[in-house]
């Protein structure tokens, strides 16, 4: 039985009063084992925060099943959802903001004893916290009873990490947790994941950074306007991407060794086009494949209205080669 | 030399005393030239950037002398430096494409900004439409409102607009951060087409993100708590670094084809210091694993190679590993 079962989730907005709905989510599936670090990739607008939502129960689907470990999540109800988020916690982009600047930073450790241990002695709450920050290689001196103006980022989000392994904690969804860190600091959450992952959690890596996805998880899924549309084995999703939209994403990533390729095998822009009467020329279009007319269409961003309304249901998944999936092209 | 920065210290006033995140730092950008200015947050790379052109009230001059082809900038007089920004310098600030006035539609906002520096509309708009056009984005854009764009095209909205007089010097602060890859690479090709255009004449792009100033930058300058630690040409920082933190800091970029399971990326152990009571002597000693007790003192920052400037004891000196 898998740790998390995603089953033909969808979710639907409303984008404004009397607007019509506009699908974030279409008819998502996966599952995720423990021991495995599934990342979540798309752009922004994909879906992918709103699919770690659902899981959290901080928004409920609008179809769809979500089931842990055999039960569906969306019927829990206080005893039974308390016990949920012993095992399922999150933790978000934004360390700075995840604390209360006016208390110490401990306090989410307190807050948790609060509902989850009130019968555990002194000593063994203390050993439990040291274990936990062991875990994430913190050093309690370093930031037991210190406010979070006094942690770095990557401090902070260590003791958010910490805090849900105080917990018995068997799923976590890390939503681009370490956007915000500095690039010295990043891989060390990284490797963190790496190490809790070996131990057995099951991790759902939600980033819009492709060579950080592919450093730390198994098996990718690339989202694209709430719908799969390349799904599989890590290595095999970046070593043969098979959806142009995969390719594209890939093509666009900046690498240090290796410059950007001019799309489509002519340069970006024409040469000699400078000053001339030709250059009104949509230079900037062949650099962008994936959203030709980006004047009509502003493509999946967040703050979009979505270009035509995009079909509820997903592109259906073809089996490409094993643990390898790829959907039929949208339109 | 179109840009040229000399002994630039910029303080901000705290009641703790003055931090100098901008300490004492020289340096040339030469006509033609994207300059990447990379740094971990707190470094001073944004300050820097914003001394150029805009000291706020917080901020505070404590020396140095800013040349724009051949003429003095007062950067210190914030009303004295009205008549160069924008003409002679530009800056799109960081989460800039968040600035767009929602209630103004981008024509009206852009006749807004013209009239405040004293340019009458009619005579730049004909070549922001051509500017959109090439881009890609097309001239109805001019009838929207910001949030009718996605922020990509904001952003390039806003990039259009800061260059619309032709500055000669562009500072672009983060342009690239809070997009997605297809877009920031549109992006990033946008400054260099402006460039090669003459649409400006040199650019800062400041960015964290050492990938994309590979990419874009001619040459790329590294920061460290509020000095620089390394300047060399785009290609040479990325492959032959010579300064430990440069050296450190690339080496804990995962790319794309790095596995955990054969590579394990490492970070740098601890954090900058503290700018308030910075540590004597070099900046970085305190996390370098090659520090010696010359590192007491402070560096100079000096060229080792053509273009080619370091500030570290191991490098001048021509320590071992």
């Amino acid at each position: 039985m898998s740790t998390l079962r995603i089953d033909q989730v969808s979710k639907l907005f409303r984008a404004s009063a009397g607007g019509g709905l506009t699908p974030a989510l279409r008819g998502v599936s996966f599952d995720i084992d423990r021991g495995e670090v599934v990342t979540l990739i798309g752009e922004s607008g994909s879906g992918k925060t709103t699919l770690g939502k659902i899981v959290l129960r901080l928004t409920p689907a609008s179809s769809g099943k979500v089931v842990f470990e055999g039960d569906d999540i969306s019927v829990f109800k206080g005893k039974q959802l308390r016990e949920y988020y012993r095992h399922v916690q999150g933790v978000f982009q934004d360390p700075f903001s995840s604390y209360n600047p006016i208390y110490r930073a401990d306090r989410v450790f307190e807050l948790i004893r609060g509902v989850y241990f009130r019968h555990t002695g002194q000593q063994a709450w203390d050993a439990k916290i040291d274990s936990a920050l062991q875990a994430v290689a913190l050093n309690p001196g370093d930031v037991l009873g210190k406010f979070p103006h006094q942690l770095s980022g990557g401090q902070q989000q260590r003791l958010l990490i910490a805090r849900a392994l105080l917990l018995d904690v068997k799923l976590l969804i890390a939503d681009e947790i370490i956007s915000m860190l500095d690039a010295s600091t990043r891989v060390d959450i990284l490797n963190l994941l790496v190490s809790l992952k070996r131990s057995g959690l099951a991790i759902l890596f939600v980033t819009h950074d492709l060579s950080l996805g592919h450093y730390v998880s198994d098996r990718t899924i690339i989202l694209r306007r709430g719908a799969i549309v390349e799904m599989g084995d890590t290595v095999k999703v970046f070593s043969h991407p098979q959806h142009p939209y995969t390719r594209d994403l890939l093509a666009a990533v900046p690498e240090l060794h290796k410059k950007w390729h001019p799309a489509e095998g002519e340069a970006a822009f024409p040469a000699g086009a400078a000053g001339g009467p030709d250059d009104d020329a949509d230079v900037l279009r062949t650099a962008l494949p994936a959203r030709a007319g980006d004047g009509q269409d502003p493509g999946p961003a967040r703050t979009d209205r979505p270009p035509q309304p995009v079909a509820l249901e997903p592109p259906p998944l073809v089996q490409y080669e094993e643990g390898h999936f790829v959907a039929a092209a949208e339109s | 030399m179109s840009v040229k920065v000399e002994n630039l210290t910029v303080a901000y006033r705290m009641r703790a005393g003055d931090v100098c995140p901008v300490d004492d730092v020289s340096f040339a950008v030469a006509d033609g030239e994207i300059m990447g200015l990379a740094g971990e947050s707190g470094c001073g790379k944004s300050t820097l950037g914003n001394s150029l052109i805009f000291m706020e009230g917080r901020m505070k001059l404590l020396g140095g002398q800013v040349v724009v082809d051949g003429q003095e900038l007062p950067i210190a007089d914030f009303r004295a430096m009205q008549p160069f920004r924008m003409t002679r310098v530009s800056l799109v600030p960081q989460y800039a494409m968040n600035a767009l006035n929602p209630t103004r539609r981008i024509s009206k906002l852009t006749t807004d900004l013209l009239r405040s520096h004293g340019v009458r509309e009619d005579s730049v708009l004909e070549e922001m439409k051509r500017r959109l056009r090439l881009i890609g984005l097309g001239e109805d854009v001019l009838s929207k409102y910001s949030f009718e764009l996605s922020g990509g095209m904001r952003q390039r909205v806003t990039i259009i607009l800061s260059t619309l007089l032709n500055p000669s010097l562009l500072i672009a602060d983060e342009v690239t951060s809070a997009l997605d890859v297809s877009t920031q690479r549109a992006v990033g090709e946008m400054l260099m087409e402006f460039r090669d255009r003459g649409f400006v004449k040199s650019v800062i792009a400041i960015t964290h993100d050492l990938s994309i100033l590979a990419q874009i930058a001619d040459t790329i300058m590294v920061m460290y708590a509020g000095r620089f630690a390394e300047k060399a040409d785009a290609g040479t920082i990325v492959k032959a670094p010579l300064h430990p933190y440069t050296q450190m800091l690339l080496a804990s970029l995962p790319e794309v084809g790095l596995r955990h399971d054969r590579t394990i990326l490492t970070g740098i152990p601890g954090r900058p210091p503290s700018l308030v009571n910075p540590p004597p002597g070099c900046r970085f000693a305190p996390r370098c694993p090659f520090a010696r007790a010359k590192c007491a003192q402070a560096p100079p920052f000096e060229q080792v190679a053509p273009g080619h400037h370091v500030a570290c004891w191991k490098v001048s000196q021509g320590w071992a590993s």
